[in-house]
């Protein structure tokens, strides 16, 4: 029965390209190009079929792998929330794999089987951490998709060595906060398995046990860490800016969503609302908290030259709204956080491969690269804009909705300060990219100051860039248009119990 | 319930036609006739899909089309009625208009990138009709955003330092606004009370505090700065960078009156005028306009450059327009809405001069157009109308709106109103007579065009002559808009 197998092919799929890929195309660039599409192909199929049986079905799948079952076995947990992220992850490394062919041949002319490797590894660590219901399990699978991915990041420009080397830093104490966290856990409780230990932790006595809390402190700041949630947000910019193109587009928008997911995993599977709302109480702090990642992650966005610097600010900011909507603690914020992990992967995406491709065909990484980009690139130039009116947030962009749903939890909530720090950063993005879209529609001027008369060739990116850019631009206006179906028929289930 | 006289999706298909527009116009950019064509089939069409409706909606029915369900509970979908079809008919029929003197000044001016200006233009009066026919609040503000956004490339078309420092404030002006206050005043509505739909009773239950009705009534007023309040007005003079035309159906008719069209939804359905009036509302809203309507008016006296002129003028008329509303009477707002088509012809025809004066002269200055009348006795004659009808005098329809809103005042008794607008009407005529007069009467040794008659081109002078005639039709027939404005205030 190939269809009971399909949750675990979603992860097999590109470890085994990956392993093709060393094996079988060191000569040839074409071979790892297609055994990586493939791959991806593979897994992005299986990730569909999952999401639809967990739609169709009622109530999550579990696969234990080798039969073995929970909770001494490893077992892989989809629901409505995993099967949407799987969704997105495999989706979003699929197009970026076909974005990839020209932008890796430049910017990474040798090894490029090794390169195509590492992508595989880390998209299947990415995968699996979505994927697993075992603590443990999710602590290795992070560990293979930070490896990897230092790996990516290091192959890319400039100060990139730098920057992974204070990213590997950063990131292995991340980690290694996270592991401590799970060892206080299994102390308590004996078991590394999701549901096993949510049942475990649901008694009053472990409430208030100091141990878990510390536990749960540890863990959460391990997760912070890797999704840059304000004040550990140091090292993202300028790894993630450094980065090669293709590198930039795969990490950008998938690390640090798949960290917030990961955050509403343990939150609510593992503990429950009943212990982080009711037991700890953070939530006025943890607000507070996001509203200033909102707020310096666009203001440090307003200062940057450099756009892929400017995007990875914005990131940082993006962050914030998720974060800060989880915390909110009513189910309106849960849902504009649950949402918004969708629209951000997309929007992110569709910005930084716009800008890869600006930076592909220029050379030049700073904001002046857009000069004349409506004439020369006008496709580009129009996937560009519609990722920069959804980050700013203008309807029908799911960009807007977005908002709408955390601005509604938090008046809900009275917490005004987050309405008023996501409308800031709404009017700040929209300078950016008006900022922006200046330098693209104004110069150059020519001798006499009038308006761009003279011809400019049209000198649009390669199909292979294109079509990925253009399909994840339109989505974020199908995103925006199925808001409800998306809402009642996803987002909707997988508001945890207490909110 | 009667069969509608027209098919259900009427009012979308409105929207959509001059966006279906678009690609033609894009497809045949290397001939310029045809593309021309393709703007006036799609303005012909959309005048004739909204005349479709008229007498359906006159007879005092309402149509309702659902476009899309977009959140759990909530829509996007549209709504004809009496104040809609107005403001529907007034820019569909205009937009034809303002194509004929675009065809005669973009070509006369050479002006590049015909082909975009064409485009937005079309984009733009899409989203003019929508917000015309938006059903709630979240359609009203998708449409609201889609032309601030659709309008920057029109008012920045000549792509020079001064286009983006004016195309700059036009969007920080209007983006910051939109979304800084509009935008979180419409959600606060929505949580209070689980509906942005439009009712003529308003939205909001009762126990809703005075102060958050109070504060959500200037976020809304201030939020939807396309009406030009001070102090939210300056990007409108900025914006008059635009080429003529732009200035023309944008900044006379589309972008200002989207905005005081949305003001006026906000004040009739969602706050609701009996609400206002019983609440207290209103005199707030009247300080706030009338302030705004006596202080423009005095810039306006300042102003040398033509178009800055009227660009003040318009920021006065916009706000005579929500004191008319703010009075929260009957009268008052029929006599405002009616307004907005009556300002709207007499201002076109301003703006129409100013730029077939700029075309055949090259001035833009005041001062430099002594005796100008005699050169271009036309284009003199259509402002002297069109300004007739901003001042409020006979034989014009702005003498019509401007008596319904001062009767509006003293049934709303309220007498200082009153004094407001007598005042503002004195100023209006201080600042647009003495440029008629200079035009004609002048001596020979004054006179700075001593050339013989030579008007701008007939795409140039012809629309602005048929809008002042249209505006002295009005006078004599308000009966059209007049009947939209009332059913819409008594049904």
């Amino acid at each position: 029965m190939i269809a009971a197998q399909t949750p675990i092919l979603i992860l097999l799929a590109p470890l085994f390209s990956g392993i093709l890929i060393t094996i079988f195309a060191q000569k040839s660039k074409n071979v790892a190009f297609f055994l990586l599409i493939l791959g991806m192909v593979g897994s992005f199929s299986a990730a569909c079929n999952v999401l639809l049986q967990v739609l169709q079905g009622s109530g999550p799948i579990h696969y234990r792998l080798g039969d073995w079952p929970p909770p001494f076995g490893i077992e892989l947990v989809i629901d409505h929330l995993s099967g949407m992220v799987l969704f997105m992850v495999s989706g979003a490394a699929l197009l970026t794999a076909i974005y990839s062919k020209h932008t890796v041949e430049v910017e990474i002319p040798d090894r490029i089987h090794h390169y195509y490797t590492l992508y595989t590894l880390l998209v299947s660590g990415l995968l699996g951490m979505v994927a697993t219901g075992d603590v443990f399990n999710l602590y290795v699978l992070l560990e293979i998709s930070a490896l990897s991915s230092y790996a990516l990041l290091a192959r890319g420009r400039g100060l990139a060595y730098i920057a992974t080397f204070k990213y590997i830093i950063i990131g292995t104490i991340g980690a290694s906060f996270y592991l401590l966290g799970v060892g206080y856990l299994y102390i308590k409780t004996g078991t590394l398995n999701m549901a096993d230990l949510s049942t475990m932790l649901a008694t009053p006595e472990m409430h208030q046990s100091p141990s878990i809390k510390i536990g749960f402190i540890f863990i959460i700041l391990g997760i912070w860490i890797k999704m840059a949630f304000f004040p550990l947000q140091g090292w993202l910019p300028n790894a993630y800016s450094c980065a090669s193109t293709t590198t930039s587009c795969l990490i950008a928008p998938l690390m640090t969503k798949v960290s917030v997911y990961i955050m509403i995993r343990l939150m609510f599977s593992v503990f429950s609302a009943d212990y982080i709302f009711k037991t700890l109480q953070w939530q006025q702090f943890m607000v507070w908290m996001a509203c200033i990642a909102i707020v310096v992650g666009s203001v440090s966005a307003l200062a940057q030259r450099n756009l892929k610097r400017m995007l990875c600010y914005i990131v940082v900011a993006e962050v914030g709204y998720m974060v800060g909507g989880v915390w909110l603690a009513n189910s309106n914020g849960f849902s504009g956080a649950v949402y918004h992990i969708m629209s951000d992967v997309m929007m992110t995406l569709c910005l930084f491969m716009a800008v890869g491709a600006v930076i592909y065909k220029t050379g030049e990484t700073s904001l002046e690269a857009m000069r004349g980009i409506f004439r020369r690139m006008p496709i580009t130039a129009a996937a560009f804009l519609v990722g920069g009116f959804s980050i700013i947030g203008i309807p029908p962009t799911c960009g807007f909705f977005s908002k709408w749903y955390l601005i509604t939890g938090a008046i809900e909530t009275g917490q005004f300060h987050f309405v008023i720090a996501l409308l800031f950063s709404s009017l700040i993005n929209a300078i950016l990219f008006f900022r922006i879209i200046e330098i693209g529609f104004f110069s150059p001027f020519d001798e006499n100051g009038h308006g761009t008369h003279q011809v400019i060739v049209v000198n649009e990116a390669p199909a292979m860039m294109l079509v990925p850019m253009v399909i994840s631009a339109a989505s974020l206006i199908i995103i925006g248009l199925y808001t409800r179906f998306l809402m009642s028929n996803i987002v909707q289930w997988t508001i945890p119990v207490g909110l | 319930m009667d069969q509608i006289p027209f098919i259900s999706a009427t009012p979308a298909l409105a929207i959509l036609v001059s966006l279906a527009a678009v690609p033609l116009i894009v497809l045949s950019s290397k001939r310029p006739n045809l593309r021309e064509f393709w703007t006036f089939a799609a303005g012909g069409i959309k005048l004739l899909l909204i005349l479709s409706m008229a007498g359906w909606i006159l007879a005092g029915n309402t149509h309702t089309y659902e476009l899309w369900k977009i959140l759990p509970g909530l829509s996007l979908k549209l709504k004809v009625d009496g104040f809609g079809m107005l403001f529907a008919l007034v820019a569909s029929a205009l937009w034809i208009v303002t194509s004929v003197y675009s065809i005669g000044y973009m070509r006369d001016q050479k002006e590049h990138a015909q082909t975009r200006y064409f485009c937005f233009f079309a984009i733009a009066l899409s989203a003019t009709i929508g917000v015309a026919f938006a059903g709630n609040l979240l359609t009203l503000y998708l449409f609201y955003e889609m032309l601030s956004l659709s309008t920057y490339s029109l008012v920045t078309h000549h792509q020079d330092e001064e286009a983006r420092g004016g195309g700059r404030k036009y969007l920080t002006y209007l983006l910051g606004t939109s979304i800084g206050l509009a935008l979180p005043a419409m959600l606060i509505t929505y949580n209070i009370t689980g509906s942005l739909e439009f009712s003529s009773l308003g939205v909001f239950p009762e126990g809703v505090s005075k102060g958050m009705l109070i504060l959500l009534l200037l976020m809304f007023v201030f939020g939807f700065s396309k009406a030009g309040l001070m102090p939210f007005h300056s990007w409108l003079p900025g914006a008059m960078v635009a080429p003529t035309p732009v200035s023309a159906l944008l900044h006379a008719v589309a972008v200002v009156k989207v905005g005081v069209f949305s003001v006026l939804r906000i004040f009739t359905g969602i706050f609701g005028i009996d609400l206002l009036a019983a609440q207290d509302l209103n005199t707030i809203i009247c300080i706030i306009a009338s302030f705004t309507v006596i202080v423009s008016s005095c810039i306006a006296l300042t102003q040398d450059n033509l178009k800055r002129r009227l660009a003040f003028s318009t920021i006065g008329q916009l706000a005579y327009i929500i004191l008319g509303a703010g009075l929260a009477s009957k009268l008052g707002v029929t006599g405002s809405m009616l307004h907005i088509s009556m300002h709207a012809f007499g201002k076109i025809t301003l703006f129409f001069c100013a730029g077939a004066i700029f075309v055949a002269t090259g001035k833009k200055y005041i001062s430099e157009m002594v005796g100008i009348g005699r050169r271009m006795p036309i284009t003199m004659f259509a402002f002297f109308i069109g300004s007739l009808s901003i001042i409020g005098l006979p034989p014009t329809g702005g003498m019509i709106s401007k008596l319904l809103m001062v009767r509006g005042a003293m049934e709303a008794d309220m007498a200082w109103v009153l004094a407001v607008y007598l005042v503002s009407s004195f100023l209006n005529a201080a600042y647009f007579l003495p440029i008629v007069y200079k035009a004609f009467f002048c001596t020979e040794e004054e006179s700075l065009f001593p050339q013989e008659y030579n008007e701008a081109p007939v795409c140039c002078w012809l629309p602005p002559v048929i809008t002042a005639t249209v505006s002295m039709i009005l006078f004599f027939f308000p009966g059209l808009f007049l009947g939209f404005a009332q059913v819409m205030m008594s049904g």
